[in-house]
């Protein structure tokens, strides 16, 4: 029996397309991808991202315990600041990528991956020797994406002030559309301006229902996993189990912006320190594809030989360009390095370009 | 609505219509609502032989990309040059304006073997 999130039968009763993702039975189009992916550019998107895990972290040691679990440095957000990290394995390779939200200086909320949710809680129950009290709360929240060049007028209205003069991965807590306990935070998947609303499950239908009425003025459309995927795409941003994994660094996937090796200690440190030191041998990069469109695993080749892989790839539906991620030498990483990728036995060109592939012109 | 009668069908959801010698090859309706809005088509060479279930074109929508099999042997003498740049058609169109190529056929035996409508309809599913 697959899961459900809390807004289950308003994708059904909007005939969404429903697939599999990880356990979860999730609409991966309603209208279809790209009038959905072009929605979110253009106008509103409203994304169903309840799938996603959210493991709380509290007491006297709970800021060391998630410094001593993740890459980035937590020691420097204030209250009611977010921090996008890595989560390291022992060997460097990346166990999730996360977003820790301060609620308290004894009080952190992780959000992670739906594919890791238990993993990940295992895995931070299994690393604590702070002895942080951890709970995984995933069951208890709800959560909608609200993405797109309208996102912040249609959320002012429901939270009856400012979320402009909230900054970006900065939150603010209370009453959203009338029910308590919210958390509205200024961050995204998208690369467009907007929030993301953690909300208490038992309130799904009261949020959703004031979120689309509200929205209707401004265009709002529901947006499945497949236009997800391409406005990610669109933005370089990794996905977890196709451009990182347990077996690739955050040096390697253009984390090191979140990896702070000086911080003090953390698990994958001393690895990462090795790899820095030895020299990081593959980068994760940007590819423009010429005429065909590169796929995950797709070998990507120089001077006729195999030197790397696509980890993800697609059409971008707003660039009308095929896209792709790759891991290549670090060596061969620079903006106009030429590759052939082999996509299904035939050749096509590639160039390593300049990322984000789109950047937002507002 | 049913499917077409004037063509037959694959098991893999293509549809070949006979004029003479020559028979044009798409794919299904449903096969394009299974793949979505399709971004890109690779068609083959004007001239290339493919027997029965060869690889012959791909379709591929912002997700995924689907092999086209010849649905029976033959030689490629034209193919549907309109799709480029118009790979929606593929979607809007399946039956007529969204055709992928057409094959002189090697063995018009092969075609009687394909499915009907009626029996395709019972296959894929008859309503759209």
């Amino acid at each position: 029996m697959p899961r459900r999130t809390p807004f289950h039968e308003y994708h059904r009763d909007a005939g969404a397309r429903l697939i599999d993702f990880g356990g979860w039975e999730m609409p991966v189009q309603y209208q279809g991808i790209l009038a959905e992916h072009t929605a979110c550019r253009e106008a509103i998107g409203c994304f169903d991202v309840s799938h996603m895990g959210e493991v709380r972290f509290r007491g006297p040691q709970a800021q060391a315990a998630v410094n001593h679990l993740v890459t980035n440095d937590v020691s420097k957000i204030a209250l009611d600041q977010a921090m996008y990290t890595a989560m390291c394995n022992e060997r460097g390779g990346i166990v999730d990528d996360l977003i820790v939200y301060k609620i308290g200086e004894e009080d952190l909320l992780i959000c992670v991956n739906a594919a890791n949710r238990e993993k990940d809680y295992a895995w931070m129950k299994a690393n604590n020797p702070f002895g942080a009290e951890i709970t995984n709360e995933s069951d208890q929240w709800a959560q909608l994406a609200i993405q797109g060049r309208h996102a912040i007028e249609l959320g002012e209205g429901l939270l009856g002030r400012s979320l402009a003069d909230v900054k970006n991965y900065w939150f603010t807590r209370g009453s959203f559309a009338g029910v308590e306990g919210c958390i509205v935070a200024r961050t995204g998947y998208t690369g467009e301006d907007g929030f993301e609303v953690f909300l208490p499950a038992g309130a799904a239908d009261i949020i959703w229902t004031a979120i689309h009425e509200r929205g209707a003025r401004f265009g709002l459309a529901d947006i499945g996993l497949g236009a997800r995927d391409t406005l990610r795409l669109e933005m370089k941003y990794c996905l977890y189990g196709n451009d990182i994994s347990d077996d690739t660094t955050p040096l390697e996937a253009g984390l090191a912006w979140v990896t702070k090796l000086d911080k003090g200690d953390f698990i994958g440190r001393e690895p990462l320190l090795a790899q820095k030191a030895a020299g990081v041998p593959r980068r994760l990069v940007g590819l423009e594809v010429q005429d065909r469109i590169a796929r995950q695993h797709s070998a990507v080749l120089y001077e006729g030989q195999v030197v790397g892989e696509v980890t993800s790839g697609t059409r971008s539906p707003t660039l009308q360009k095929n896209v792709a991620i790759a891991y290549v030498p670090a060596g061969l990483s620079k903006v106009g390095t030429r590759f052939e990728v082999d996509i299904r036995g035939k050749s096509a060109s590639a160039e390593v370009v300049k990322t984000p592939f789109y950047t937002r012109n507002y | 609505m049913a499917y077409p009668s004037d063509r037959k069908y694959s098991t893999d959801h293509e549809w070949v219509r006979v004029s003479g010698n020559v028979a044009t090859v798409g794919i299904s309706h449903h096969a394009q609502d299974a793949l979505g809005e399709i971004v890109h088509v690779e068609l083959p060479a004007v001239g290339k032989t493919f027997k029965k279930g060869d690889s012959a074109a791909e379709v591929e929508s912002v997700k995924a990309v689907s092999d086209v099999y010849a649905p029976v042997g033959g030689t490629v003498t034209e193919v549907n040059g309109a799709l480029d740049g118009s790979e929606g058609t593929v979607n809007s169109d399946p039956h007529e304006a969204g055709w992928l190529f057409k094959l002189a056929l090697t063995n018009a035996a092969e075609v009687e073997a394909l499915l009907d409508s009626v029996a395709y309809g019972e296959h894929a599913g008859n309503d759209f």
